[in-house]
């Protein structure tokens, strides 16, 4: 009865191309958003914000990256993790040589390194395509997830190997406490989900998807496939590494190679699959999935505590884990975002279905 | 000399060692010929076939019994997860099917461990892993010999199955065309559970073998990883390719850890099966031996 279209007509070719064509989607942004800067803040605690919302925004971010890349260009990639990886220590690593830059640039050339590294690693998307360029993709996992461990240089000669976040400061505000690493997260969140939707609505975005349903087609109405590829890959990657910068700088504090292993890279492909490829809201949704379903489990593993050690809780836990997943795919391929989805067009003809 | 030999030793040891991961990489063909599926499970199905078997021997139930039990157990969690995995997403994209695998490597090697616990068990089957004979003046591992041996055995016997058996010759028509072979009257439901059964024996076998170079335990279930390049390189479609692929993988990482390794920092040994794979990739998208793919990219 509330979401319905009729009665707005669109007048331009700009009201009928933009980000959010109903008005009532307009409103529920504008509360989503006032919900995330404005009411958050006042009702979460340290605990909420700086154990869980800030992994999930900074995580939901490597997902938007990685479904720029396999959701919109179809290119699968095992390697999330390694450009996450190359993002942090970039930033890092350009914070210690000139301690002049502010961080806000550092976390720009994380992303801007990770990037390189993504068309590098996106070089044989040329030639192999599917599961092939995933054992492409393994291979920078490994290799960059070596190169940190092995390389003293990159964490600075540090004994431990490790790496710690040097102290974030904005016109002269320190940023350290959790609710502002929070709105720090949220709005560079917020800034690069806009321009991703903003981006695959352009022509560059509808390169991407023509190259993802049939790539013969695309080269076939003149789509430049080296270029588009290997843009998705640039993309995708500095996404994905302003994440790594955002995970390690405001999340971890302190971060080891390890963080960025293959188990990191699993984790944001299964968010993009459950939360659903090729959309936006997907990588939020399949993020926050991930992220609270081990909380919740858990949470119920702790109220039959003490009868059942935490071993097996954590064996269950695997378990329910892969049980869910498979079962996700089973009945909704198409992931969280196309439930969505659903609910909407039901909406729409609520309370009236025909 | 005295190099040479110990060229000649670090290239057995490669070779042997290759075999190791050609007995994993052979469980992920028999299922990607037959299904078109990835099954990253695979390496959960080493562990937990490695698991029940260890701990049924740790009962006090002899080595036959165990054997038949394990292999009862392997057949039993073949038709489940045929039944209740790949049924519902029979004709999904390959992409889906792969990540359904990655789901049910979660649950397998959770089940594993809450069923049969996380502490090492020790599997010995009356061979020493540490005795070695000479050959000329390189010493060779004689544990990795008997693995070989195993290896080359299994091999032997999945081609004869192929080649003489009717269920053989089934699999191979379904692995040429699944529409042809619908059509001549193969039950291909019938052979996917066949295949799968077939993957989860040969899981228990990799799972003995690196059970017993290894002890049983969690670390098992990521030789998974070390199979992938092994498949790249040997093919994703062929038998002798996994067996090959290993070989390859295998010397070329003991030997490159050992002449190339000590000028970068070492423990190159993750990673390089992965570029060599990617080089292969580069010039041989269908590997040594597989099928050759037809398509432009």
């Amino acid at each position: 009865m509330i979401y319905r279209e009729s009665g707005q007509f669109k007048t331009s070719y700009r009201a009928d191309q933009a980000i959010l064509p109903i008005f009532q989607d307009k409103i529920a942004m504008i509360l989503l958003m006032i919900f995330a800067f404005v009411v958050i803040p006042v009702i979460a605690n340290d605990y909420w914000l700086g154990s869980i919302l800030i992994p999930f925004l900074a995580l939901s971010l490597a997902a938007l990256g990685l479904n720029v890349l396999t959701g919109y260009a179809g290119q699968l990639s095992l390697g999330t993790a390694a450009f996450m990886a190359v993002g942090a220590f970039a930033a890092y690593n350009l914070q210690v040589r000139v301690p002049e830059v502010p961080f806000l640039i550092a976390f720009l050339w994380g992303g801007l390194c990770a990037a390189g590294v993504g068309i590098l690693f996106g070089l044989p998307s040329l030639r192999i395509k599917g599961f092939y360029l995933a054992v492409a993709t393994l291979a920078a996992q490994f290799f960059i997830e070596w190169l940190f461990t092995h390389f003293d240089w990159f964490t600075n000669y540090s004994s431990s190997g490790v790496i710690t976040a040097l102290p974030m400061e904005l016109f002269g505000f320190s940023i350290d406490n959790p609710l502002s690493k929070y709105i720090l997260v949220l709005s560079v969140v917020v800034l690069c989900a806009f321009g991703v939707r903003n981006l695959v609505r352009s022509e560059i975005g509808r390169a991407w998807m023509a190259v993802r349903d049939m790539d013969i087609a695309a080269e076939a109405i003149g789509i430049n496939l080296m270029k588009t590829k290997l843009l998705a890959f640039a993309v995708s990657s500095f996404l994905c590494g302003i994440s790594g910068a955002l995970f390690a700088y405001v999340y971890l504090g302190s971060v080891e190679p390890e963080a960025f292993n293959i188990m990191r890279s699993f984790q944001i492909l299964f968010m993009i699959v459950i939360g659903g490829l090729g959309s936006v809201s997907g990588a939020f949704l399949g993020a926050g999935f991930i992220i609270l379903t081990p909380i919740v489990l858990n949470n119920i593993g702790v109220l039959f505590g003490g009868t059942i050690s935490t071993d097996t809780v954590a064996h269950i836990e695997h378990m329910i884990f892969g049980a869910l997943i498979i079962f996700f795919l089973i009945v909704e391929p198409n992931g969280l975002a196309r439930l969505w989805q659903i609910g909407k067009e039901k909406l729409r003809l609520w309370p009236f279905p025909y | 000399m005295q190099e040479f030999w110990f060229f000649i030793e670090v290239f057995v040891g490669g070779l042997l060692s290759g075999v190791m991961y050609s007995l994993v990489a052979l469980g992920f063909v028999l299922i990607f010929k037959a299904s078109g599926i990835f099954n990253f499970a695979q390496g959960a199905m080493v562990l937990f076939s490695a698991l029940t078997f260890v701990r049924l021997l740790e009962m006090g139930i002899p080595i036959f019994y165990t054997t038949v039990i394990t292999m009862g157990v392997m057949v039993l969690l073949a038709i489940a997860i045929e039944k209740v995995v790949l049924r519902p997403l029979v004709n999904q994209d390959l992409m889906i099917l792969f990540m359904a695998t990655i789901g049910l490597n979660y649950f397998i090697e959770g089940m594993a461990q809450l069923i049969w616990g996380t502490h090492v068990g020790v599997l010995d089957l009356g061979i020493d892993e540490y005795a070695a004979f000479e050959i000329g003046q390189a010493y060779v591992n004689k544990f990795d010999v008997w693995a070989a041996m195993i290896a080359g055995g299994l091999v032997l016997i999945l081609s004869l199955f192929f080649r003489y058996t009717v269920v053989g010759r089934a699999l191979r028509a379904v692995a040429d065309d699944h529409q042809a072979a619908l059509s001549v009257g193969i039950p291909l439901r019938t052979i996917w559970i066949y295949v799968w059964i077939t993957a989860g024996l040969v899981a228990l076998v990799a799972g003995v073998v690196w059970g017993s170079k290894l002890g049983v335990q969690f670390a098992i279930s990521t030789v998974a990883l070390k199979a992938i390049p092994v498949l790249i390189i040997g093919g994703f479609t062929s038998v002798p390719g996994a067996i090959i692929g290993g070989l390859i993988v295998g010397c070329g990482e003991k030997l490159a850890e050992v002449y190339l390794g000590g000028y970068v920092g070492g423990a190159i040994e993750n990673w390089f099966p992965y570029m060599l794979a990617l080089l292969v990739l580069m010039i041989r998208p269908e590997g040594l031996f597989g099928e050759k793919i037809i398509e432009r990219v």
